[in-house]
């Protein structure tokens, strides 16, 4: 018998559930090798169907995306009795990715923004959505839309992480492979390698011995040399943070690292740890120069913790 | 991932020590209360209250517990680890324990020192102790490295402090490299004509050192000369000395000064510095007849060669065949390696232009306390004699003390010297002079050997003694007795009426202030600055002349204003410790140093720059690349481990587990359990 395995997306983009998809032809070994019993973005199975298997009978659950509303949470609790292991598919997984950044923000805030002053909404009576509502005697059920946004493993046991916004192919494939073969690290591992991504960086080489910066740019403010480390050239670049394992993808795109495989293992806070190795090279000991330098880092809550907010305890703006 | 709770190692045995430090810790907290709550702890064998842990007594309950309890773990809270944690350390060590398994927690200046209530400072000792188990347990055995002493040493600044330096150290054998700005050695006290309270003249008591630095064959002389760059560290400095050119050579010249009469310039036209400007000299010129070097130097800034290229050059015809004159001279760099250094770089006087209402630069009867050592200096400008500057001999002088010293709106500290060289100044003024001597003060302060003694004779010798700051100087004539003088305002708090006393000299007694480029060489040598920009002593009772950058001490002005028996004193102790360092051969390093996980440092490069001891470097280059900490080098700052991107530097005694551990410990009773 295949072993059976389960997909499923929580609050994310999609763009994990494309990366299945862009294993391509890749994609068919390794349906030949499982069996999928639950994957909502292709197959019409329901909750039911999943309810309706045995616990544990599920060899893996792939699970992507944080977890923000009362369904989500129902569901991955569901596929965690259901799976013997679960994955943490993506940094919305992983860490919290960019739905997390709603953590800067309370759930009243977040609806109100939303439902009422958004300049393209018309909405005289300032409805906002509730859990139940009721029209012409029928009875409409929404879930719960929490008050803020966690990480997978903040609700259920994660037993190991894919990081990436979204994971390679290659990363998607392998983990899929030691799934079969029995090779799988440690649980708890992400996997991914452990050091940070300047690595395997084309660009190595090109690093000054002596890093330091006097300006932030943009990729819109400046031509990128396609050469150069991108840190040396003034642009913001979180590949000393950044755990490795992508392939350098953006490097080769001429795109600074943003920082989505999180953090490696020895760290704790990922954004704090960017940042203080960051604020450590700029080459300014002058209070005010400082001021216009990270001027060039306009959201620096984005850009630090544009990942991995919600993996921070204590982050969320309220707590629920 | 995010969630990695800390397992607690199996086989520890700790044992906790908390100490009453007589009444300063008992007498607010409650030890037997800590003691009793160390107990209870995961992990904690056996724990005491004792009454002076530091005590023999106390030092050997450690050690028979660590024998009859197998502990393997030890806490003592006590006062602060800069007192005692190596007398625990070596407690431990005795009982045959690492000594990196102690850890100290300070419950007397973090706690009994500083909070009133019995009750929560028992409180906040036990989450200290408590914290400290936690971390203790991650504790590993660490191994302290030797460095080896290379005997030679630099002495910086040629002044007293740092000849008398020089010579102690060369007297007992060791090379010593001294290096001073000035065309000449002797500093400011080469300046003075009598010293006080003895009234020894300066010059005969300082020149014969200065000689007998030149003559030394143990002592390598660099005058014109600056530190460029320091490398390295304890033991093994590394330091390039940048030697400005004086344009004739040291090793031809004779000190016949035959070019400086030769020189196209007839008279004498440029300020001479040595006389703060009270005379003129040649732009060949000797800095003072007893400069040691005894060589001349050319200004370049006011030699016509250098000028304008077009000079006779009779001072070359003059030296003839010696041909001791080198137009041609460029800097020269010496590159030296030394085991230890002294800084003997002295001080500035405080500039009186900064307080207009005094006059300095205004009225030109207004002198410094500086400008008036030179004036009644033999050797001086006017050969010994007191007049001011149309002249005239001064009937009337009045003498303003603590100028720039002990004002808020300038420097907050007393100059220690100013009252004592004013009552010298005033004694030789009268003596020369015969004028009518005013002595405007705050508070006498006197209190040296012989000083008050001084201080008396000077009472007795009708010197007038005002008490009060005075308020301005000004030629502005109310009556006919003021007209032509210079008039002190002044408020008479022993009388508590205002005068006005009119003088035809001022004299104002600057104060002792940093050196304005002591922030470089501080960086240079990467020592500690007190807030007014003094060097740092290590400690003011304790170490007075070491530094916190190891093998580097500080004698004279540059720790701070004194006279000339305590630079001289100085100068030894900084010798004698420099001594017994070269004697000890090599030395142990604390082996709290940063280290890379070379597996996993990615070679971002963020650290290399950063380290103030420039002890990273980045290694591997062909293979995988990633960096490297000299451990010799490194002192633990822990700049680099905070600011790695990847967490891949760490720290020994600064382990992640150990600082989580402490945390958690404190927050495990604010989170009730």
């Amino acid at each position: 018998m295949k072993p059976k395995v389960a997909f499923y997306w929580c609050a994310s983009c999609g763009g994990c559930e494309e990366a299945v998809l862009d294993l391509g032809e890749d994609v068919l070994p390794v349906l030949e090798a499982v069996e999928i019993v639950f994957w909502p973005v292709a197959l019409d199975w329901k909750r039911e169907d999943v309810e309706a298997l045995p616990d544990g009978s599920l060899a893996a659950a792939f699970i992507n995306g944080a977890i923000r509303t009362s369904e989500q949470e129902e569901m991955v609790r569901l596929l965690r009795r259901k799976a013997q292991l679960v994955f943490a598919v993506g940094a919305c997984a992983q860490l919290g990715g960019i739905p997390g950044l709603a953590n800067l923000f309370d759930r009243e805030e977040i609806l109100e923004q939303v439902y009422v002053r958004v300049p393209s909404v018309v909405n005289p009576e300032g409805i906002k959505p509730s859990c139940r509502w009721s029209d012409g005697g029928r009875q409409l059920e929404l879930p719960e839309f929490w008050e803020g946004v966690r990480t997978l493993a903040q609700v259920v046991e994660v037993d190991y992480a894919l990081p990436g916004c979204p994971p390679t192919p290659a990363l998607l494939a392998d983990a899929v492979q030691r799934l079969l073969n029995g090779t799988l690290p440690e649980r708890g591992s992400v996997l991914a390698p452990d050091h940070a991504l300047c690595q395997d960086c084309p660009r190595q080489a090109s690093k000054p011995d002596s890093l330091v910066v006097r300006e932030f740019k943009r990729p819109h403010q400046a031509w990128i040399d396609p050469e150069r480390c991108m840190l040396a050239q003034g642009f913001l670049c979180l590949g000393p943070a950044t755990r490795s394992g992508c392939g350098a993808r953006c490097i080769h795109g001429n795109m600074p690292c943003t920082g989505c495989f999180g953090p490696t293992g020895r760290v704790r806070d990922f954004g704090a740890k960017a940042l203080s190795g960051l604020a450590s090279i700029v080459a300014s000991q002058d209070e005010k120069e400082l001021e216009n330098i990270f001027r060039g880092i306009p959201d620096p809550a984005g850009t630090f913790y544009r990942y991995s907010l919600p993996s921070l305890i204590g982050s969320r703006k309220a707590q629920s | 991932m995010s969630e990695r709770g800390q397992k607690l190692p199996s086989d520890v045995r700790v044992g906790v020590y908390v100490c009453h430090c007589g009444v300063n810790i008992a007498a607010v907290v409650d030890v037997r209360q800590v003691a009793q709550l160390a107990r209870g702890l995961p992990g904690v064998v056996v724990a005491r209250d004792y009454n002076y842990m530091c005590s023999d007594p106390g030092q050997e309950l450690i050690r028979q517990d660590i024998r009859d309890y197998a502990l393997n773990r030890i806490v003592v809270a006590s006062c602060s680890p800069h007192l005692h944690e190596e007398t625990f350390r070596h407690a431990a060590a005795a009982g045959g324990l690492n000594p990196y398994l102690v850890h100290m927690v300070n419950i007397r200046e973090h706690v009994s020192w500083v909070h009133p209530d019995r009750e929560r400072a028992t409180e906040k000792a036990c989450e200290l102790v408590r914290a400290a188990v936690r971390r203790v347990v991650w504790h590993e055995p660490l191994e302290q490295a030797r460095v080896s002493i290379h005997p030679d040493v630099l002495v910086v600044g040629g002044g007293i402090a740092g000849i008398h330096a020089a010579l102690t150290l060369a007297n007992a054998g060791k090379r010593v490299y001294l290096v001073e700005r000035q065309p000449s050695i002797g500093g400011h006290m080469a300046m003075f004509d009598k010293t006080f309270p003895t009234l020894d003249c300066a010059a005969c008591i300082l020149t014969p050192k200065m000689s007998a630095v030149q003559a030394h064959p143990n002592i390598t002389l660099w005058t014109l000369a600056e530190v460029t760059r320091v490398e390295g560290y304890v033991g093994n400095y590394e330091v390039e000395i940048t030697r400005w050119p004086r344009y004739v050579r040291e090793d031809l010249c004779s000190g016949c000064l035959k070019c400086i009469e030769a020189c196209v310039y007839k008279d004498a036209r440029f300020p001479d510095e040595f006389n703060l400007g009270l005379s003129k000299r040649k732009p060949i010129y000797l800095p003072f007849p007893q400069a040691v070097p005894q060589v001349p130097v050319i200004d370049p800034a006011t030699c016509i060669q250098f000028k304008s290229g077009k000079c006779k050059k009779t001072c070359v015809e003059a030296c003839g065949e010696r041909g001791a004159i080198d137009l041609q001279a460029v800097p020269k760099v010496e590159r030296v390696r030394v085991g230890s250094v002294i800084l003997a770089t002295g001080f500035q006087t405080f500039d009186p232009r900064r307080m207009p209402e005094y006059g300095y630069g205004i009225y030109p009867n207004v002198y410094t306390s500086l400008e008036v050592e030179r004036l009644v200096n033999a050797s001086g400008p006017t050969g010994g004699e007191i007049v001011l500057r149309d002249g005239r001999r001064p009937q009337s002088v009045g003498i303003i003390h603590c100028v720039g010293s002990r004002d808020r709106r300038h420097n907050p500290w007393c100059s220690r010297v100013c009252c004592m060289y004013s009552l010298k100044l005033a004694h030789l003024i009268r003596e020369r002079t015969g004028a009518e001597v005013f002595n405007f003060y705050i508070d006498m302060r006197t209190p040296g050997k012989g000083f008050e003694e001084f201080y008396q004779r000077l009472l007795e010798e009708g010197v007038h003694f005002i008490r009060g700051r005075v308020a301005g100087v000004s030629d502005w004539a109310l009556d006919p007795s003021e007209e032509g003088k210079l008039v002190l305002r002044v408020e008479d708090t022993l009388l508590g009426i205002v005068r006005r006393i009119p003088v035809d000299m001022v004299v104002l007694a600057v104060g002792l202030e940093p050196r304005s480029d002591a922030e470089e060489l501080r960086r240079l040598f990467r020592v500690s600055c007190s807030a007014e920009g003094f060097f740092l002593e290590r400690h003011p009772k304790l170490a007075p002349v070491s530094t916190f950058a190891e093998g580097v001490f500080v004698a004279g002005c540059c720790q701070g204003p004194k006279d000339i028996p305590d630079t001289v004193a100085q100068a030894g102790a900084a010798a004698a410790e420099a001594l017994a360092l070269i004697d000890r051969g090599s030395i142990e390093q604390e082996p709290n140093t940063a280290y890379v996980l070379a597996d996993h440092c990615s070679a971002c490069r963020t650290c290399v720059s950063l380290c103030p001891y420039s002890a990273i470097s980045i290694v591997g280059g062909d293979g995988r690349p990633h960096a490297e900490i000299n451990p010799a080098l490194c002192k633990g700052c822990g700049t680099c481990v905070a600011a790695c991107p990847s967490g891949s530097i760490r720290q020994h005694l600064f382990e992640d587990e150990q600082i989580v551990a402490e945390i958690e410990g404190i927050l495990a009773g604010v989170a009730g359990g």
